[in-house]
């Protein structure tokens, strides 16, 4: 886009006005969808305890419930305990917020030879995994500057779960790297090309048990029922965030909402096939760049159609887990981490490596052949960067050779 | 505005902000507010690895030091705080004479640095021109010992295979140092 | 002959030595943070800037952007740097242990307070 816009103007307005357009896409479903997933959560935990949820405002359904609950949250005054230390008081949920958000940066909504993606790096995974890490802190100097123990308590907590649970999860991360042989998000959604059974989750039985552990995992580190022991109302009144009130207390909570998006997308996009569908739709009707810029676009679309679908029934399936079980104690949510969790991550880790070593180049439990087109997507561009256009930018170029860094294949093929 | 290098402005922000932050977090006495900017200091610093081509140098750091280290830093700062905020000052003559130290140290390093040729930085055209190479395959070769970049180039194998005991030995020795002692009080009672 | 590098800062490319400035500074700062600080945790956060800016150094010096190709450290830098990082945070987990070991031998983490071997 920038470089599209830079034949028309100065090149800095250019890239700026690029920027803040992807600012702005960001900023809008980061918000809107907390707004949606906060309805969504009450209907759905309405439905699980057999009641209606909201039902009046805004006509059928009560969708615009959580507008009316964001005005009131707006006109609500704006405290801080006495003993407070403000600075850090004020600043924290902004740190949240900023980390929840910061993630999508990475995040690719559609691949191919133009991905869908707001900054297109190598290491797109560790970005993501990195930036969710710092949503803690957060909570961390919100539990500390409040003054007040049981926000000390839920910081605590927070602080000690988010440390422990990010080793398994980083393992887990680490199986569907190992198989598209990159750390580029958008190389590994474009291996999982074609029909479900190329899907990373159904690849062998070690991915599709990582997968599980993944989910797990996720829920814990973005502290969501039942590892919700950070704000557990039962013991800590409201944990880290019982001294807020109003547009702070509900940054917090867009945090939240934001965060459980990302991990979900994530988890589409690692193990559930990303911006391809299970029936490869976009393939049978030729919408491809190939055909037209229009048709390219449609694909594309379907493609972020696909990831946010698929990151909408991650959240919805979040919810429901949380209406359904209890909570759990400190320390069984510690042993669930380093008893259960991290050993089946490294087992399954361990197996994923053994089976790609035994059966590479095979899906859907070693029963299907991948065709070399599909397998070898991690060096596309060789044969279409002859049909590319010249006048390409330096940030394409570099989109570019991302692609072409050699997959695991192809250097195992090479000996190495 | 034109003939502006963006990536020397953003290397002069990122620096700016670093710099600012590790200046507060050694004037500032209150250990959480240290804790927070040295937080955005280390953020800051892995921008301006990013900017000099190390994307996953800087994506390690972003995920190790300032999401895993300082978490348990400040982990650390709650677990042994007596009062409230702990505050500890430093006095006046101390600053004055912590401030000259340093100021002649960084005087003689920045001097040192700016006075080779070669480190000033190259022609804008041959920046322009440098092509963006991916590094986490090399890097990852590298650490197994088979170096793809450069051939004469030694691997990193022994080093990694010694880094990874070192930590296996830490994370047990760290866990042995702060285990709950039992006192004897404790098993009398049982 | 300082005065050559901020002529152009804005317009031509950094160097090797702009990084390296403020890798200095940074490892200043550490260096006075041990210095100054009495909180032992305080001291580790020094330790962890100083660290740090040596760790710019290594990446600055492994760049292809900021010399050329020819003398430049290449991936080494990158590699160090790796293990910099790493080798940090085995440190802070051993010095973190050994700070909550003082505390509840000493009900303080003033790190003058440790003075039971002064003869």
């Amino acid at each position: 886009m920038a470089a599209f816009l830079s034949q028309y103007l100065w090149t800095w307005l250019a890239y700026t006005i690029a920027g803040l357009v992807h600012v702005a896409l960001i900023l809008n479903l980061v918000a809107v969808g907390a707004l949606v997933f906060i309805w969504l959560e009450r209907k759905i935990s309405g439905r699980i305890q057999d009641r209606l949820g909201p039902t009046r405002v805004g006509g059928k359904f009560g969708w615009l419930q959580t507008l009316a609950d964001g005005i009131k949250l707006l006109t609500k005054e704006d405290l801080a305990p006495e003993g407070a230390d403000h600075f850090l008081f004020k600043i924290a949920p902004y740190v949240s917020f900023c980390a929840s958000i910061a993630a999508f940066i990475a995040i690719p909504f559609a691949g191919g030879y133009y991905p869908w993606i707001a900054q297109h790096l190598n290491v797109g995974v560790f970005f993501v995994l990195a930036v969710l890490g710092l949503e803690v802190f957060g909570v961390i100097l919100a539990g500390y500057s409040s003054a007040s123990k049981w926000s000390l308590f839920g910081a605590m907590r927070e602080a000690a779960q988010v440390v422990s649970y990010e080793v398994p999860l980083g393992m887990c991360v680490v199986v569907p790297v190992l198989i598209a042989g990159s750390l580029d998000l958008v190389v590994i959604g474009d291996t999982q090309a074609g029909w479900f059974t190329n899907w990373l989750v159904f690849h062998d039985p070690f991915t599709f048990i990582t997968f599980w552990v993944y989910f797990t995992c996720a829920t814990a580190s973005v502290n969501r029922a039942p590892f919700d022991l950070a704000e557990a109302e039962s013991e800590l009144v409201a944990g880290f965030h019982t001294e807020y009130s109003g547009l702070r207390w509900s940054f917090f909570f867009m945090a939240e909402y934001g965060s459980m998006f990302s991990v979900s997308i994530l988890a589409s996009i690692l193990f559930l096939g990303g911006w391809h569908g299970p029936i490869p739709i976009t393939e049978f009707l030729g919408l491809s760049p190939e055909n037209g810029p229009f048709l390219g676009y449609l694909g594309q679309l379907l493609g972020a159609v696909n990831v946010i679908g698929k990151g909408v029934i991650g959240v919805c399936v979040m919810m429901w887990i949380r209406w359904t079980l209890p909570r759990l104690r400190i320390d069984q949510v510690m042993a669930t981490c380093l008893k259960y969790c991290t050993p089946i991550a490294a087992i399954m880790f361990l197996g994923a490596t053994l089976w790609q070593l035994q059966l590479p180049g095979k899906t859907f439990f070693g029963l299907i052949e991948v065709p070399e087109a599909v397998y070898a997507i991690g060096d596309g561009g060789s044969d279409a960067a002859g049909q590319m256009p010249e006048s390409e930018s330096p940030a394409e170029q570099q989109d570019r050779i991302a692609q072409t860094t050699p997959s695991a294949s192809q250097i195992s093929r090479k000996g190495l | 505005m034109e003939s502006i290098y963006w990536p020397s402005f953003f290397f002069f922000l990122f620096s700016g902000l670093a710099c600012a932050f590790a200046v507060a977090v050694l004037l500032s006495s209150n250990i959480v507010r240290m804790a927070f900017y040295l937080v955005l200091s280390l953020g800051a610093t892995a921008g301006l690895m990013f900017l000099a081509g190390a994307e996953f140098v800087g994506a390690m750091q972003l995920l190790i030091y300032v999401g895993g280290t300082l978490v348990l830093l400040i982990f650390g700062v709650m677990l042994t705080s007596q009062e409230r905020f702990v505050v500890m000052k430093t006095w006046a003559g101390d600053w004055v004479k912590a401030f000259l130290a340093g100021g002649a140290l960084l005087f003689i390093l920045a001097y040192a640095a700016f006075s080779i040729p070669e480190w000033r930085g190259i022609e804008r055209a041959e920046a322009d021109a440098v092509e963006a190479q991916p590094s986490v395959t090399p890097i990852a070769m590298g650490l197994l010992g088979a170096r793809t970049d450069d051939p004469d180039g030694s691997g990193y194998l022994l080093p990694f295979e010694i880094v990874s005991v070192h930590l296996l030995v830490v994370l047990i020795g760290a866990a042995y140092l702060a285990r709950a002692k039992r006192s004897r009080s404790s098993l009398e009672k049982l | 002959m300082l005065s050559i590098p901020f002529a152009n800062l804005l317009t031509e490319p950094v160097g090797v030595a702009h990084y390296v400035t403020v890798g200095a500074i940074l490892f200043i700062c550490g260096a006075l943070c041990m210095a100054t600080k009495r909180n032992a945790l305080g001291v580790l956060m020094g330790i962890e800037l100083v660290l740090n800016g040596a760790n710019l150094n290594f990446v600055a010096f492994g760049s292809r952007y900021l010399r050329d190709d020819a003398n430049s450290l290449g991936l080494d830098g990158q590699l160090m740097a790796l293990f910099v990082i790493v080798l940090a945070a085995a440190e802070a987990a051993v010095a973190l242990a050994i700070a909550l070991n003082f505390y509840n031998n000493h009900d303080s983490i003033d790190v003058d307070r440790a003075d039971q071997l002064r003869g």
